[in-house]
């Protein structure tokens, strides 16, 4: 290839996108030793929100915060850009609790480009790929661009965003575009298309961008962000400040009868859209389509960034032509004289289907092609990053010769959205959310770190500072855990006081300090007044030891329902197996498994049309295997 | 291998001798908790057996020989209980199903064997047969998956997953939302929703529990028009004069119960006013209750009078009953038959006469088969009633326990761990997931999202 007068240059990973699932594709394999190139259509699109500048929100802030335990940037990056931080869910139990900024727009984007340029290991171009190249085995050996330029490389992972043939509708109006008006990236499909890859078509849509002078806040609700402050990353310290607020309104029958009446103008309902739109994510007159008999819809009105005018209108995300939406934000109170700077749009672009992917994010039928972000079928900045460094990592793994890293569902929600994408596959945009996950007390933001570090530290993206760090955390915590529980404490005053202000009886006999917290209304930090001997421990720690007892019950069921998931999970299954020639399988099961070819019983335990019985069959199948090959009866 | 399993392992039929087979880690600890002997099945060794009883609630089910297996000395490999005890298919069925109640799962068919051949304990051909036996199993889960939609009771299970699933979509909606308005999702109406679904669930646990009716007894009711004779049958089986018996029609006017063994079963009869048309206020009162009996009983004795013709009222009685479980009895056979029988095609009937007695002696045979007690002879179909009756007594288990928690103030993100299980042990019976399920009703139902 090196003959090649086209030859530019050779990497060992290729990325294609700078968007949130590209950078940290791009990130991990740098910080773990290997050579990066990553492209882009337009340098300026890096970490670009063509969206809400949004980070977080519920099961995302858990996706965040296990990006950064792992090793990931998003983390860090919001912790420095944002301008509005709250935590969602306050009060209703610490599974759900979800971290949520709003973020500079522009500030995020050049934070994550310099983290790149940093990055010695990456070099950044800005190009379109056009085609992937492969050797005589069929495995992946370059790219080229647009201009004809050759890369050689091992891996690449296309991380391409609403990009890939992307094809803006506007009411009566369409045209190829990326997001934002960028270019699209236009011949990549083909040349996926013709490695094997399955393409398909999904929509996705955003709400229009208004000037700030035209919004008459005064008669908005506002949203403030909370007085004390967490950060996404576990490294991030010092003060952190909310910079600005978000404002609430509604709409009501005007704006939804204009809607009703132009209809036939938007693209979807004159069906001119074939792509597949997410069922969270509606569009305002899908809204008012489907749910009619709702006499209102809430709005979000909430800044783009410190040093822009713009406002991002939450909730109103529509395809209707310019005029239209001019006329329905008009009905909308405190936007009577609103100004439209960006319309809102619809945008159809291609995806593959996740279902071709190994738990790597690599294609199953071709070798170090990776898939992350949009492109698999998800939808949002989170779950797009989350899925880039499972991507990143895992090419880094292969290339250094070292075992794959696949993250199970009850390691975290980047486990459970990957198992979902490649394992129960798709049928609308995918967004991660709290019900998705069945260890939900397990997985929780506060824990990110105990769960993942360790694995971020093995695969060589964590430091052995902070792992160490984590180690003495893990110490202390269960060092407090150990006192409360044998702390026995006698009724007092103060104590009993304490428990009767809380809504809980108080105590005749002496107990201890553990039992006390297991009750729901009694907090760690109330038993202050009777805990005579606590030591002196940081917030981070005495958070865990507190949820440790007090869901001590949960935790347990939980735990025990992870071990049979992680006993079948053991159990492997090879990509060569022949599912028609095993006895007993029942012939929906032996086509479903030959189709997707699992890694093993329990992930073929997930797919549908595979039963309780089909996996007995497939564990005796194994067992017999196992004897043959050892030669014994 | 974490689970216990159970089931019968002899075929089931009225035969001297049945084997009950538990296996598992918890098998001698169940066996401890059922069995009563000169000792603890637990401080037994290995390969050893002892006579004993079978006891639930302090009561004697039966007189058994215990034989415990440790593993990895046992057919599965694993501690292994077996009780055998008297031949028939009722007595198997009780024991099997007191063993679920402490614990242990309903096993499929071929899943003694499975464990065996997986711990090593089988050698490959032995093992070839058992996989046809467990595919031949997964697709009548599947058909009965399917029928349950159609079931009376698979209906009943169905409508309450439904409903439980909405409640986890509520929740759902109300926790991955938290910034929409949202005024479905409030959750004020949990501990009464959770309340109501308890009920149904215990409803519905009773309908499976047959051995109940043999315990208790099948609330009878006799019905019939006045003077055709339910008085003298209920003392014929009886075998005392307990109701007044006159030739007049409307003697009985208020409603007598009496408890009676007819064969292997317990009847709890009611005599009641004959149904008719009546302007005397006792007597109406005594009909108003009769109508009411026959609306509450498990079984219908209907009885008409062969010796005549029938009437508007036999008519309209026949009518009622249709729906309940009921058994036809002709009475008065001895004298000459006048009644045109073709009214009755299709159902359980009897010629019985009540005087001497005649013809009774089939009774207990047609009330074992009504309630399909002596029917059920297939071990597959023992095994998918055992099963949906032990996932239905799982997910009331798990959602007492929700609303337990929830009124102690937990916060809901933990009470969700509970109502997942109860949906989950709901779903497994007709092959849905339960977080699928509640992400596609938030979906349907909530309008959510940017």
């Amino acid at each position: 290839m090196e003959s090649n007068a086209n030859f530019m240059g050779k990497f060992d990973i290729v990325v294609i996108g700078g968007g949130h699932a590209g950078i940290e594709a791009a990130l991990a394999p740098a910080r773990m030793g290997l050579k990066v190139g990553i492209f882009t259509i337009t340098l300026d699109g890096i970490a670009n929100m063509p969206c809400n500048p949004s980070i977080g929100g519920t099961a995302k802030g858990n996706l965040v915060r296990e990006i950064d335990a792992l090793g990931g940037e998003m983390g860090k990056a919001a912790d420095a850009t944002f301008i509005q931080s709250r935590v969602l869910n306050l009060g209703k139990g610490p599974a759900v609790h979800s971290l949520r900024v709003q973020a500079d727009r522009v500030k995020y984007h050049i934070y994550m480009k310099q983290v790149l340029e940093a990055e010695p290991n990456v070099e950044i171009k800005q190009a379109e790929i056009t085609e992937i190249l492969v050797d005589d085995s069929g495995a992946v050996s370059g790219v080229r661009t647009k201009l004809g330029g050759v890369y050689d490389c091992r891996a690449v992972i296309v991380a391409t965003g609403t990009y890939l043939g992307g094809k803006i509708h506007v009411g009566e109006s369409n045209y190829e575009s990326g997001p934002d008006a960028t270019l699209p990236a236009k011949a990549l499909t083909l040349s996926l298309k013709s490695l094997g890859i399955t393409i398909r078509r999904f929509k996705t849509g955003t709400p229009a961008r208004v000037h700030k002078r035209s919004i008459d806040f005064s008669v908005l609700e506002k949203q403030d962000g909370d007085e004390h402050i967490i950060p996404f990353s576990f490294e991030t310290k010092g003060e952190l400040r909310n910079q600005v607020s978000c404002y609430i309104s509604y709409t009501n029958s005007e704006t939804h009868r204009i809607i009703r009446e132009n209809l036939d103008r938007s693209p979807l309902y004159a069906g001119r859209i074939e792509g597949v739109g997410p069922r969270y994510c509606p569009s305002i007159e899908d809204k008012i389509v489907r749910f009619s008999d709702k006499p209102r819809h809430q709005l979000f009105i909430e800044p783009m960034g410190l040093d822009t005018d713009e406002y991002y209108l939450q909730g109103m995300s529509s395809s209707l032509p310019e005029d239209v939406q001019l006329k329905f934000l008009r009905t909308i109170k405190g936007l009577e004289h609103v100004e439209i700077m960006r319309p809102a749009y619809a945008i159809e672009y291609d995806c593959c289907d996740p279902t071709e992917l190994l738990p790597t994010l690599e294609f199953r039928e071709r070798p170090g092609l990776y898939g992350a972000g949009q492109f698999n079928g998800s939808s949002g900045y989170e779950e797009a990053a989350a899925q880039g460094l499972v991507a990143g990592i895992n090419a880094a793994l292969k290339l250094q010769g070292r075992e794959p890293m696949i993250l199970d569902r009850a390691s975290s929600y980047i486990g459970t959205l990957v198992d979902d994408l490649v394992t129960k596959g798709v049928t609308d945009p995918y967004r991660m959310m709290t019900s998705r996950s069945e260890y939900r007390i397990l997985l929780r933001e506060d824990n990110a770190d105990e769960r993942l570090t360790p694995i971020g530290h093995e695969v060589g993206l964590i430091s052995d500072e902070r792992y160490e760090r984590l180690l003495q955390k893990e110490e202390l915590i269960k060092n407090e855990v150990e006192r409360l529980e044998h702390t026995n404490i006698a009724p007092s005053e103060a104590l009993n006081n304490y428990l009767k202000e809380s809504g809980t009886e108080p105590i005749s006999n002496g107990t201890t300090l553990a039992k006390l917290i297991r009750r729901p209304q009694v907090k760690y930090s109330g038993l202050v007044v009777a805990d005579k001997a606590r030591p002196d421990l940081p917030e981070e720690v005495t958070v865990q030891a507190e949820l440790r007892i007090k869901y001590e019950g949960y935790i347990n069921i939980q735990l025990k329902q992870v071990e049979d998931m992680r006993k079948l999970e053991a159990k492997k299954l090879s990509p060569d197996t022949d599912y028609s020639k095993i006895q007993g399988l029942r012939l929906e099961a032996a086509e479903k498994l030959q189709k997707r070819k699992p890694l093993s019983v329990g992930q073929a335990s997930r797919i549908s049309g595979v039963n309780p019985a089909d996996i007995s069959v497939l564990l005796i199948w194994l067992e017999k295997k196992r004897r043959e090959e050892n030669g014994s009866n | 291998m974490s689970t216990t399993i159970a089931a019968i392992s002899t075929p089931v039929y009225q035969g001297g001798l049945a084997v009950i087979r538990m296996s598992g880690e918890d098998s001698i600890r169940i066996a401890d908790n059922i069995f009563v002997g000169k000792t603890a099945p637990s401080s037994m060794a290995g390969y050893t057996c002892q006579y004993g009883k079978i006891v639930r609630e302090g009561r004697t089910l039966d007189d058994v020989i215990l034989t415990v297996f440790r593993g990895p000395h046992s057919y599965t490999g694993e501690d292994t209980v077996e009780v055998s005890c008297h031949g028939g298919v009722y007595l198997a069925r009780e024991i099997l199903k007191l063993m679920i109640e402490e614990g242990a799962e309903p096993a499929p068919a071929g899943e003694f064997t499975k464990r065996a051949f997986l711990s090593g304990k089988l050698s490959l051909t032995q093992a070839e047969g058992v996989l046809d036996i467990i595919s031949a199993n997964g697709e009548r889960e599947l058909v009965s998956a399917r029928a349950m939609r159609d079931g009376n009771l698979g209906k009943n299970i169905h409508a309450v997953a439904d409903d439980m699933v909405k409640i986890s979509g509520n929740l759902a909606a109300w926790s991955d939302y938290p910034d929409e308005d949202i005024p479905d999702a409030d959750t004020s109406h949990l501990a009464e929703d959770l309340s109501d679904i308890i009920n149904r669930l215990e409803h519905i646990l009773s309908s499976y529990d047959k051995g109940k009716i043999l315990r208790q007894g099948i609330d009878t009711a006799i019905v019939g028009r006045p003077n055709v004779g339910k008085s003298t049958l209920m003392n014929q089986l009886l075998g005392y004069k307990r109701s007044i018996v006159t030739e007049n029609a409307g003697t009985t006017r208020d409603v007598i119960e009496e408890s009676v063994r007819v064969g292997d079963f317990v009847l709890k009869l009611s005599d009641t006013a004959g149904i008719r048309d009546t302007q005397d206020p006792i007597e109406c009162i005594g009909v108003d209750l009769a109508t009411q009996k026959l609306e509450n009983a498990e079984l219908v004795l209907a009885v008409f009078d062969s010796s005549e013709e029938l009437t508007e009222t036999d008519l309209e009685i026949l009518e009622k009953i249709r729906n309940k479980p009921h058994i036809v009895l002709l009475n008065k056979s001895d004298l000459p038959e006048k009644l045109d029988s073709k009214y009755f095609s299709g159902e359980n009937i009897l010629s019985v006469s009540a005087n001497s007695g005649l013809g009774l002696e089939k009774l207990p045979e047609m009330i074992a088969e009504l309630f399909k007690l002596g029917g059920s002879t297939d071990t597959a179909e023992i095994y998918i009633n055992e099963r949906q009756r032990s996932q239905v007594s799982k997910s009331l288990g798990f959602v007492r326990l929700a609303l337990q928690e929830y009124e102690s103030g937990m916060t809901l993100d933990a009470v969700t761990v509970y109502l997942d299980e109860a949906l989950g042990a709901l779903l497994e019976l007709t092959g849905e997931r339960a977080t699928e399920a509640v992400v596609n009703d938030l979906f349907e139902r909530f309008c959510v999202g940017k």
